[in-house]
């Protein structure tokens, strides 16, 4: 499990393209935001979070796409189906890397790009921590949308569709928590319901997405 | 005699067969019987005029758009459990029903919003639920239409239904936490004080059971015609062996 999880990760950084491009992208679309919004504006500060939030969904969705799919086409899967460790574990491993190769440099960028439209440096922590705290449910979630779209005909615009509307518990927790930041309430408890729907969703989805490969395999 | 008998298609179809004039004739009766009542012979409200009616097409409808939800995970889990096939059909037929009560459900909503509220729409909790409700249909029925093997759409499309459950119920309640409702609380209940008058409240139940019957029609009849189509398909695979 180690070495796939170890093999995972050296694919993202040597096939050089999932991770990198999901930062710029998410870059991009950071630079792009004040451009459709009048500027500073205190409309702007108030949509940070929330515009943050769906830039990091947005990225994350854009490389979760082939989280399985070349394994799928050139069989490493169906070995993985069968070899020593549970395909549950072997998702759980490819979770745990797609967070650390694309997430985690999205949290990092993500109080950056906070503090550049003007949200307060505490508040940016929050947004740091809601972020931290959402994008591995993130990932899980994602994966369990790769699954069950990867053998379908678009299955890069079906993802999407399937799995935003699953993120929005991810989403309004975490954007209400960094709001309430923003605000100077007390966003503890939203980013702890964040996290336990987060945690949840690591623990759990594995095994449905586990399963949701093996339908594709039979 | 047990519901497992209707597992195979032919007995399955034999009673749709029987059934679908039946329920149709109910719905029509009910649904007739409780819209004329409600909408012709109940007495306008104090505060909202005759806008009050349409609660006799919006709840039965919003009622109906959960309860497909429920009706389709039921089906999803006989059908991963113990694979009859009839199942698996009667979940995806069932989506596309639920879909339109849930749509019908915001457009009535809307124009009643729309004179009592003064805003058509509103971002608030049980609104946006149904609204991501209705992204959940998409979606469900976009996977059913994406893939091409037959078993492994209706496994696939099972599984997400079951974790689509967990997290439509998920975002109802996180909703909460983001948006105080404008929209009002039950007043159906049977153990609260303040419940809808009784005016309303025998023809609202008369709807409610209309649009249940006008589903179990429809579900029975779009059942039977996948079946028909799956027939279908496998008559021409064998015709043309590729």
């Amino acid at each position: 499990m180690r070495a796939l999880f170890a093999r995972e990760i050296r694919l993202a950084f040597r096939t050089g393209g999932g991770s990198g491009l999901a930062l710029a992208f998410f870059v991009i679309v950071a630079c792009l935001f004040p451009f459709g919004t009048s500027q500073g504006s205190e409309l702007l500060s108030r949509a940070v979070p929330g515009f943050v939030w769906i830039a990091v969904l947005l990225s994350c969705l854009l490389t979760l796409d082939r989280l399985f799919r070349p394994d799928f086409e050139d069989g490493t899967l169906e070995r993985l189906a069968v070899g020593p460790i549970p395909l549950e574990g072997a998702v759980a491993a490819k979770i745990a890397a797609h967070w650390l190769t694309t997430a985690a440099p999205l949290c990092l960028a993500a109080p950056v790009a906070g503090i550049a439209f003007g949200i307060p440096a505490g508040a940016a922590a929050w947004l740091f921590a809601a972020l931290a705290a959402g994008t591995p449910g993130v990932s899980a979630v994602g994966a369990f949308g790769a699954a069950a779209t990867l053998s379908a005909r678009r299955g890069g615009l079906l993802l999407p569709v399937l799995v935003l509307p699953f993120c929005v518990p991810i989403l309004v927790l975490g954007t209400v928590a960094a709001n309430l930041a923003i605000e100077g309430g007390r966003p503890g408890s939203a980013l702890l319901a964040l996290s336990g729907v987060s945690l949840a969703s690591v623990a759990l989805i594995p095994f449905a997405a586990a399963h949701a490969l093996q339908f594709n395999l039979d | 005699m047990s519901i497992w008998r209707f597992a195979n298609p032919m007995r399955f179809e034999s009673f749709a067969n029987r059934a679908v004039p039946w329920c149709a004739w109910i719905t029509a009766a009910l649904l007739a019987t409780g819209l004329v009542w409600g909408v012709a012979f109940t007495p306008d409200d104090y505060v909202q005029g005759s806008a009050v009616k349409i609660i006799f097409v919006h709840v039965p409808t919003a009622l109906m758009a959960i309860n497909a939800w429920f009706m389709m995970l039921l089906a999803s889990l006989v059908w991963l459990i113990r694979r009859h096939h009839v199942s698996a059909l009667a979940a995806r037929a069932a989506a596309p029903v639920g879909a339109a009560m849930t749509a019908a459900a915001i457009a009535t909503g809307a124009a009643w919003g729309q004179p009592m509220w003064g805003t058509w729409w509103a971002w608030d909790p049980r609104l946006t639920s149904f609204l991501i409700l209705f992204f959940f249909y998409i979606g469900y029925i976009a996977l059913w239409n994406a893939l091409e093997d037959r078993e492994a759409a209706a496994d696939l499309t099972a599984i997400v239904c079951m974790v689509g459950t967990v997290f439509a119920v998920l975002s109802r309640y996180a909703v909460n936490f983001w948006s105080q409702g404008l929209h009002q609380g039950a007043t159906l209940s049977l153990d609260r004080e303040t419940n809808i008058h009784n005016a309303y409240y025998l023809p609202l139940l008369l709807c409610m059971a209309g649009f249940a019957m006008l589903f179990v029609t429809l579900v029975l009849l779009r059942t039977r015609t996948e079946i028909w189509k799956r027939r279908t398909a496998a008559l021409q695979q064998r015709a043309e062996p590729a």
